[in-house]
């Protein structure tokens, strides 16, 4: 989408600033997910109670973000795609805080884990789920980045693998807690951080649908993959 | 008429368009002398509905305005290409065999400036019915309060009717103009820039105004200010440089405009 510049400069300026802030949020959001992650297989403390502490600043983000959004609005009256960018961002800046939030429960999870000297957490396939997730964040700020369509259609029919993770992962558990009911504490846990996982590949599905929002005009929530053209 | 290609093709559009045309604009061109102003421009004015018409200054949107009660009948040198055809009655209103005069009974304006003639606010809003013809006082006193009531003014106004018009605000002396308008039983109301002179208040009384009068008058305005026209307006015409660019419903245009000019120009991209 070729955008010309506004005949304000300082709009320009303003919706430079706040579009590459949520870039900057998007990229600390990843940092923490991966980092929660690595955390969950080195047991790392230090890094645990880091990651904990560091979704303060996501929070401060979207609150800065929201608040410099609401000022545009306020200042300039966006229409058209302006409009829509600055709707869409507000919406994009909820989802990261809460993939923040995830990451967050990640590393809980992990803690709890280690602290309790729980026996090595069974290889379900947490790192591949992880994995996907990350991508998807990862290609949906891209997206955004370049108002590229057709990388957003395909992480919004991504979204349908971390799914189906999720669900072999459940399943796998499920064996080894009949197994062996030693395993039941630490499965649970698993069950959260991969529900966590799959919460973060809807989050940036949302956002992958937000970019088609932006770029197109069309809203694609809530119709499903195949209406999206790639 | 056959839609042309800057209509909007859109669900709220297909709604919208179960609406009928007061007015069918069709194949529009005007020139001042040699000077081609409007370049066949073809869009409906719906009946019962505001319609704003917006662009850059100098794009045609107030000649276009003026075609609709034949202002330009004024000057010489002007010249008309195309038709108006105002409905019920399926009349080209710019056929040289019409009468400007009865256009003007069927299609009042109101201008940038309020207007008011150095006379009693009374003679102000009587004004027209006098050059109608119309003789009895009390019919005079009716449609004046009557007009005066829709254009929201009496209350303001009623113990001090023979005053000098004058004497009113500047929001005042626009409502009155609307009032003047309104006494003749206008079918379409033609508005240029109505609020530019006047405070927000009294911009806002204007356009609660204009959105009340819509159940009854179908309404053409043009206006400079593109939250004004997203406000007041159920459809939207963007113009540049005497071509119609883009018509559509408000709701969706201000959103989602079709055409890259329209966007740039709603945006403030425009330079």
């Amino acid at each position: 989408m070729a955008v010309s510049e506004h005949a304000s400069k300082q709009y320009d300026l303003d919706l430079d600033s706040i579009r590459s802030r949520v870039l900057q949020m998007g990229g600390l959001v990843e940092s923490q997910i991966r980092r929660a992650i690595e955390a969950l297989h080195s047991g790392d403390r230090a890094l645990i109670e880091e990651i904990i502490a560091n979704d303060h600043k996501v929070n401060a983000m979207e609150v800065a973000i929201d608040n410099d959004c609401s000022q545009v609005i306020v200042r300039r009256q966006p229409a058209a795609n302006d409009l829509r960018m600055i709707l869409a961002i507000t919406k994009t800046v909820t989802d990261l805080e809460r993939m923040g939030d995830e990451a967050q429960k990640i590393a809980r999870m992990a803690k709890s884990i280690h602290e309790r000297g729980a026996l090595q957490p069974p290889p379900v396939g947490l790192g591949h789920a992880a994995e996907l997730a990350i991508s998807m964040l990862r290609r949906t700020l891209d997206a955004f980045a370049r108002l590229d369509c057709t990388t957003a259609a395909e992480v919004i029919r991504d979204d349908a693998g971390i799914d189906a993770e999720f669900r072999s992962i459940l399943r796998q558990l499920i064996t080894y807690m009949m197994e062996d009911p030693r395993t039941i504490s630490t499965a649970l846990e698993i069950v959260w951080i991969a529900k966590a996982i799959e919460r973060i590949g809807d989050h940036a599905k949302n956002m992958a649908e937000y970019v088609i929002y932006i770029v197109k005009g069309t809203d694609v929530r809530h119709t499903g993959p195949l209406s999206v053209e790639p | 008429m056959s839609a042309p290609d800057t209509l909007m093709k859109t669900e709220l559009m297909e709604q919208k368009t179960a609406l009928t045309a007061k007015a069918d604009v069709q194949d529009l061109d005007f020139y001042y002398g040699d000077f081609r102003a409007l370049k066949t421009i073809s869009m409906p004015v719906y009946e019962r509905q505001v319609t704003a018409l917006i662009g850059p200054s100098g794009c045609g949107k107030s000649t276009f305005l003026r075609c609709f009660n034949r202002m330009h009948d004024l000057y010489p040198g002007n010249r008309y290409q195309g038709r108006i055809v105002l409905q019920p009655d399926n009349s080209d209103l710019l056929a040289p065999e019409v009468d400007p005069i009865e256009v003007r009974m069927r299609i009042g304006m109101v201008f940038q400036k309020p207007n008011p003639f150095p006379k009693s606010i009374f003679d102000n809003v009587a004004y027209g019915l006098r050059v109608r013809g119309e003789n009895s006082r009390r019919r005079i006193e009716e449609k004046v309060e009557g007009a005066l009531q829709d254009a929201a003014l009496w209350e303001e106004v009623k113990d001090r009717i023979h005053q000098p018009a004058y004497n009113l605000s500047g929001g005042q002396q626009q409502r009155m103009c609307i009032a003047r308008a309104l006494a003749t039983d206008p079918e379409l109301l033609l508005f240029d820039e109505p609020t530019s002179a006047l405070d927000p208040i009294a911009t806002t009384s204007i356009e609660e105004l204009i959105h009340d009068l819509k159940e009854r008058v179908t309404i053409l305005i043009v206006t400079h200010n593109m939250q004004q026209a997203a406000r007041v307006s159920d459809f939207t015409a963007y113009m540049y440089l005497g071509e119609l660019i883009e018509f559509g419903v408000t709701d969706e245009l201000f959103i989602k405009p079709t055409k890259k000019q329209t966007e740039d120009y709603i945006t403030g991209r425009f330079g």
